[in-house]
């Protein structure tokens, strides 16, 4: 019966988007309204076939971990893909004529909302959904709750990623920063956000530890925020059901102010709070070594998460935004410096003890140089904040250093030494195929983000510099274009810097390949995946 | 209790003890917080709670508290802006009055005018003059460094054209002529124009087909010399640009200059009374006369 209804659902879902790529309003919308119909046919077709064969009960004495798989392989692929198109915009900026005119489609201007919504919502959202998953049922001792929603969460965040991605590079965008999707994309985003909420919050429930482990605490903040966040900053009247535009509630200041409420609190508990909630669980996993302090983890969770939202206001300094209220966000980022070193204390200090591993392990070298990232551009975040540095900082190419040190040092880190942590566990292998690969990525991305920050940091404080160069009588010294000359040769040093971090990936990807495809298995029965008895 | 305990490690402090829970095998230590972290962020918070009473912070019921410094970032900018103005203000009240051809001459008016006039241009006119006043060969922005001039190169002629512009919809004073479209609006037949592109080759000393050239010379004479005169040298009372030498607005090969005639050109500059004040209208007329081209006003008719 169920399966009946299912097929039904489905088969209007496809009539309607059928309707949609045919009365569309514009390109974007027709694209999407295709993109729906045939994820929604091959739902259909899938579904058919799977009522032919007979039901197979889930285990319940097993973790369900085909869905973190997937979400494994998702996260790897998405990142390689978020990699390149950084890699591909980053060499534009140095080299304009790679903007090639192919009505649009590939220049800079849509190619890099791709790039940042691939790199944060497609890899990292995915290794967010994927570890969440993973370390709520080991941390619960509980199989996930909901059934097969946890697979409608998986693939309905890929359909957001591709409905995304394919409306970008047409052009379907609401020219908010992080938060380009338009309105249909954003409602999708909500439903499978709080199927997200609902699989985490039922799995918790199902706990067998009367405590609820600090990681999960963290990766439940993240989940609420960010869907507080998301529907109040997407806020919008759709011009037509039929088309992709719409026009946001809010105007002017408000509608800024709103944003950067979202856009900072996106840093503060997607890439923040959601990968601290990784950071505790892998991290003394992989060193076997228990967490530092249970005090501190108290104590800086809830300053944390206190004081980041308050925090938004300092990427609006010197705009219309009113004084007081730029005085504030400052005074909260810098507040918000200790509660932030909280994590990287923890995190650092958990392998106390376990030192002498970083020579031989290079997964656990990754973890820490993640950790130690974090703490970087969580000092030199609050430092930004301050009016008289953001005064050079702004606009300039030293926050784009300061976010990739954050996204690549990490959360890229952290993700890539998860994914290493996981994919023999999930797979059951003894370990990777390649112990010296590892190593490889670990050198070819670390000395990538080393020449990326620091070009960022030479050209972003130069053209702060050249900008406000004033002559003896107040007259400015520099044209634009003097700065875009002078930036040249740094673009080409940070362009390079990405291209060996994406080469580190390839190989990461290649590594899981072999050893999933290339490694036998570890025992019979993958004893991972079995929940313990009590 | 359902997983393994890690092994205690050797090296653990033995006074510190775990809180007892064990989650997968993970547990917590109960380390104290390190002094110096609460002592940071004590001296943080410390510092917030003064720095929101020394300057405007705090939403109230109608506006915000304005802190004891009171408000600071509009007033600084005013108060730089006010800086220089006043420095400035003798030598700019000196610009405006002194006559325009008087001022290359002016040692203490160039002094200012010049590098005021190169950020004003920077900032203003490089966009599409180039940052360097280059100009973009071939793509109708005038070089600016040579002194093959369009409407004239003296201080007077460079000053009225930034005031008014050229062929602006804005400024009733603009600069102004048209080139009709001798192509597109077929006043000329398409032989007639190749043979007058010739001729302009041959005038502009680059490899021409002699005969085309010859004929082409009559269909020059009969509608091109009104405005570029009989030798083709141009006119600057109307803009129309000197074709015998190898400096070309638009390009100078046989297909450009075909283009040229068969659709014409309508280069645009803004009016910039009104958006610049008239010092640095000056400053930059000072500033564009003084990169190479700039020519002494003429003399008074005898």
């Amino acid at each position: 019966m169920w399966d009946y209804i299912k097929l039904a659902v489905l088969g209007a879902i496809a009539v309607l988007a059928a309707i949609g790529v045919q009365y569309g309003w514009d390109l974007p919308y027709k694209v999407n309204a295709a993109v729906v119909m045939l994820a929604a046919a091959a739902t259909f077709i899938v579904t058919v076939r799977g009522m032919e064969r007979p039901k197979r009960a889930a285990n319940m004495g097993e973790y369900n971990d085909g869905v973190v798989r997937a979400g494994v392989i998702a996260t790897a692929f998405w990142g390689v893909v978020g990699f390149l198109v950084g890699v591909i915009i980053a060499f534009q900026l140095a080299f304009p004529s790679l903007n090639i005119e192919l009505t649009g489609i590939l220049n800079f201007g849509r190619l890099r909302p791709l790039h940042t919504s691939a790199v944060i919502f497609a890899f990292g959202g995915n290794a967010l959904i994927m570890s969440a998953f993973y370390v709520v049922q080991r941390t619960s001792g509980a199989r996930l709750w909901g059934g097969k929603l946890p697979w409608f969460v998986f693939w309905g965040w890929q359909l957001m990623i591709v409905l995304a991605a394919t409306s970008y590079v047409l052009g379907g965008t609401q020219g908010k920063e992080y938060a380009e999707p338009v309105w249909y994309i954003d409602l999708w985003i909500t439903v499978v956000w709080v199927s997200f909420l609902l699989v985490f919050i039922g799995t918790l429930y199902k706990r067998r530890e009367p405590h609820i482990y600090v990681a999960n605490w963290f990766f439940l903040s993240m989940i609420i925020t960010v869907a507080m966040l998301h529907v109040v900053n997407n806020m919008a009247i759709p011009v037509s059901l039929l088309s992709s535009q719409s026009v946001p509630v809010f105007s002017g200041v408000q509608d800024a102010m709103t944003q950067w409420w979202y856009g900072h609190n996106a840093v503060g508990f997607f890439l923040t709070a959601g990968f601290l909630g990784m950071m505790y669980y892998f991290v003394p996993k992989q060193a076997e070594r228990p967490v530092y302090s249970y005090k501190l983890s108290i104590i800086h969770f809830w300053a944390l998460i206190f004081l980041y939202i308050w925090a938004g206001p300092h990427h609006l300094h010197y705009t219309a935004l009113p004084e007081w209220a730029s005085t504030l966000g400052m005074v909260f980022s810098i507040v918000l410096w200790m509660p932030s070193w909280g994590g990287m204390i923890n995190g650092l200090m958990t392998l106390s003890g376990a030192w002498d591993k970083l020579r031989t392990d290079p997964i656990l070298r990754m973890f820490a140089v993640a950790i130690g990232f974090y703490g970087m551009s969580t000092f030199e975040g609050p430092m930004m904040s301050i009016k008289a540095v953001n005064s050079l900082s702004h606009y300039t190419d030293w926050t784009i250093g300061h976010v990739h040190s954050g996204a690549l040092g990490w959360n890229g880190m952290i993700t890539f030494a998860t994914l290493y942590f996981l994919t023999p566990r999930l797979w059951n292998r003894a370990g990777m195929y390649s112990q010296s690969m590892v190593s490889w990525h670990f050198w070819l991305a670390t000395i990538g983000i080393v020449l990326y920050a620091s070009s960022m940091w030479v050209t972003g404080i130069m053209e702060g510099l050249m900008w406000r160069e004033v002559d003896a009588n107040g007259f400015l010294v520099n044209a634009f274009a003097d700065t875009v000359a002078a930036k040249f040769p740094m673009y080409v040093v940070r362009g390079t810097g990405g291209l060996m971090y994406l080469s580190g990936a390839l190989l990461m990807v290649y590594n899981m390949w072999m050893t999933v495809r290339g490694l036998p298995a570890k025992s019979a029965v993958n004893t991972n995946n079995a929940i313990p008895a009590q | 209790m359902f997983a393994k305990q890690i092994t205690k490690n050797s090296r653990t402090k033995a006074q510190v003890e775990t809180t007892g829970h064990i989650w997968d095998g993970v547990q917590e230590l109960n380390n104290p917080l390190p002094r110096w972290w609460v002592w940071v962020l004590y001296l943080t918070i410390i510092w917030g709670i003064g720095y929101t009473i020394a300057y405007p912070a705090w939403p109230m019921i109608s506006g915000a508290t304005q802190g004891i410094l009171g408000p600071q970032e509009r007033a600084a900018v005013a108060a730089e802006i006010d800086r220089f103005d006043s420095a400035n203000g003798d030598i700019k009240a000196a610009l405006i009055a002194a006559p325009l051809a008087d001022i290359p001459a002016d040692e203490a008016l160039k002094a200012y005018a010049i590098p005021a006039g190169a950020s004003v241009f920077k900032n203003n006119c490089a966009t599409c003059h180039g940052s360097g006043a280059a100009g973009v060969q071939g793509k109708g922005y005038p070089n600016l460094l040579d002194n093959d001039w369009l409407w004239g190169g003296d201080m007077e002629a460079i000053h009225t054209t930034l005031t008014h512009g050229i062929r602006n919809a804005t400024d009733p004073d603009a600069r102004y002529s048209q080139m009709p479209k001798f192509g597109a609006d077929g006043l000329l037949e398409p032989a007639q124009i190749a043979g007058v592109v010739e001729h302009v080759l041959k005038i502009s000393g680059q490899d021409h087909d002699a005969a085309l050239a010859s004929a082409g010379a009559t269909v020059f004479t009969e509608n091109c010399v009104a405005c570029h005169t009989e030798a083709g040298t141009g006119d600057r009372a109307q803009g129309a640009p000197n074709l015998t030498d190898a400096i070309w607005l638009y390009g100078g090969t046989r297909e450009t200059i075909t283009n040229t005639v068969i659709n014409a050109r309508f280069g645009v500059m803004p009016a910039w009374a009104g958006r610049l004040p008239e010092d640095e209208i000056r400053a930059v007329a000072s500033y564009v006369h003084s990169l190479g081209g700039g020519e002494a006003a003429p003399s008074p008719a005898p």
